[in-house]
């Protein structure tokens, strides 16, 4: 069911929303991106409508709402260990169908593989997605080679067109919420192109770990991380404990976010480190987002939203890597 | 609290045996099922968590050998009996004690690596009627790097054993050289049937693999059980994952057919 509103209209709707969901959407933070000068979109609480970037793509993936950066898992004190309290507010996210499906990939790990995480799952069942449309394919995309540009997985669609609002409801009880406004057929339209092609090989084996393309990476990584927190579908995380220094026997074990190309990934007590070199940290990368993810689990990891593409200080292209790679396969290089 | 896997539950120490300045045996009090070469992550609160293999099981306890070797464990070793650990496990698929039954086994472990085997040298060295022939090499650096002294004089005469330190010393008069070395020279009854299971350092484990390959020891027929990098021991964390294999769901102990597909 679709319906169009002015912005006051849906200003009123937002408020009544917020009453009971927390609003996460990308926001535009003015001259806080990496280079001077330069803006930052990433994902943060939202109050106001208006403050939601609908033209650009964010930096940041919005997987931070349902996996924090940091989250506490337990307080201790010598003997105890407490869990925290946890908010029961439902949560709407704002993103695009490339996000919808990376958490679809999160799913797989934190909820099906090994069993189900605890503080994942607790975060992900209160969250409904509001798929956002784009207009157009951004810098990098390649969401049609990974088949993420579409998606039937949101509970809402909105469009922003100048001061009007175009939305669909998928799910009953956000009707409610709409009964002010005017009724139109809303749909969303999705990407069918992309500038950027990404052609994953399908005769991919680990023989291709051998292959010299690999090479050129040692040198050219220089081992930050910043693909692996861009990333929507990136969950590795490392296990922390902390102590307050007033009372140093309480304080918080909690995970964080990890990379896999960052230095002491792998590294064991007594230092032994396995992948020193940063070409095979980037084939580890690279194969498990188009090859062993998939043969784990039936489908890519990587959905092709290429912001590791925009967030490489290196300017490495993923797409780029996986094109070299089917050319290898091929016996083209 | 429901199956929140992270939450760890307190352990006793009920006793504590050094073997070296750096290893020691903690027994710790745990009722449930745990099959040898499964793990705990065990923890002290402030310091981390750390995979630690099991090497003995008993009723109600399991011992966990620790080397003092980081953050968290320098500081497992200042621990006393009657203090508590943090454990949450036991993780991983450990070794199955079936599969060997009835055939020829052949044990060779370098260093710490003994510890994650010992349990199934323990049930062959009590059932040695369920076993055809059992051979254990051991590899140690120097000889006061030598682990489980009183377990070898339980096991010496129903298995074949052969301890070997890397270097020559004074006042040590036992086989010196590398484990590959007693490798080569050991006798095999059944070399088309034997099972082996080959547990170290990386290194260490490369080349003893091969060697007993180089002797006709078939490759599905050899087992070794991999030690990685773990924070949740659950297949969540990601640091242990070789390509589409997670060492603490499908692992730590593998057939070497898969092993040797396992490039880091």
């Amino acid at each position: 069911m679709g319906f169009s509103l002015n912005l006051t209209e849906f200003k009123n709707i937002f408020e009544e929303l917020k009453k009971e969901y927390t609003v996460y959407a990308p926001k535009l933070f003015k001259n806080k991106g990496t280079y001077s000068d330069t803006n930052m979109v990433r994902y943060d609480e939202i109050h106001d409508i208006e403050d939601i970037e609908f033209d650009q793509k964010s930096h940041y993936s919005p997987k931070e709402v349902i996996l924090p950066i940091t989250q506490t898992l337990f307080y201790f004190t010598e003997d105890e260990v407490i869990e925290p309290k946890f908010n029961d507010k439902k949560i709407l996210i704002f993103l695009r169908s490339c996000d919808i499906h990376a958490v679809k990939r999160l799913d797989e790990i934190y909820l099906k593989n090994g069993g189900e995480d605890y503080y994942y799952r607790r975060l992900r069942e209160k969250v409904k997605f509001v798929l956002m449309q784009c207009e157009k394919s951004f810098e990098n995309c390649f969401c049609v080679s990974m088949n993420t540009n579409e998606t039937k997985d949101y509970s809402l669609f909105i469009k922003r067109k100048g001061d009007i609002l175009f939305i669909e409801v998928k799910e009953e009880e956000f009707l409610s919420y709409l009964h002010n406004g005017k009724s139109e057929e809303v749909s969303p339209s999705f990407i069918e192109k992309n500038e950027v092609t990404a052609n994953v090989p399908k005769d991919l084996d680990i023989s291709i770990f051998k292959s010299p393309i690999w090479e050129e990476y040692a040198s050219r990584c220089i081992a930050c991380g910043r693909c692996n927190t861009v990333c929507g579908t990136c969950g590795c995380f490392t296990m922390q404990d902390i102590f307050y220094k007033d009372n140093v026997n309480t304080g918080e074990r909690r995970r964080v976010w990890a990379s896999c190309q960052v230095d002491g990934f792998t590294t064991m007590a007594g230092g032994h480190e396995f992948r020193k070199d940063k070409g095979d940290r980037m084939r580890f990368k690279v194969m498990h987002k188009i090859y062993d993810f998939n043969k784990r689990f039936g489908y890519h990891m990587c959905v092709g939203c290429g912001r590791c593409d925009d967030a490489c200080p290196e300017y490495i292209s993923f797409s780029n890597c996986v094109n070299k790679l089917n050319k290898v396969v091929k016996g083209e290089i | 609290m429901e199956n929140n896997m992270y939450l760890p539950f307190r352990s006793k120490i009920i006793n504590i045996k050094p073997h070296t300045d750096i290893d020691y045996t903690f027994r710790m009090e745990f009722t449930g099922d745990v099959k040898p070469g499964q793990f705990f992550e065990v923890s002290i609160p402030k310091y981390g968590e750390a995979p630690i293999s099991v090497n003995e099981i008993g009723t109600d306890y399991v011992d966990l050998t620790i080397r003092k070797v980081g953050k968290v464990t320098d500081v497992i070793h200042t621990f006393y009996p009657g203090q508590y650990l943090f454990m949450r496990g036991p993780y991983g698929n450990g070794f199955d004690v079936n599969i060997y039954k009835d055939k020829e086994l052949i044990v060779a472990a370098g260093g710490t690596g003994l510890a994650p085997v010992k349990g199934i040298i323990d049930y062959f060295s009590n059932h040695i009627d369920s076993i055809k022939k059992f051979s254990l090499i051991c590899g140690f650096k120097s000889s006061s790097d030598i682990l489980f002294k009183e377990s070898f004089k339980q096991w010496n005469p129903k298995i074949e054993t052969t301890v070997t330190v890397d270097k020559e010393e004074e006042g040590y008069d036992g086989n010196v050289g590398l484990i590959t070395e007693y490798v080569k020279k050991l006798e095999i009854e059944n070399i088309r049937e034997a099972n082996v299971i080959v547990v170290g350092p990386p290194i260490m484990m490369k080349f003893t693999v091969q060697e007993f390959i180089n002797k006709g020891i078939k490759e599905e027929n050899i087992w070794v059980s991999y030690e990685r990098k773990m924070c949740c021991g659950i297949g969540k964390c990601g640091h242990c994952k070789i390509n589409d294999t997670y060492i603490c769901l499908e692992g730590p102990v593998f057939n070497y057919i898969k092993a040797k597909e396992l490039l880091d």
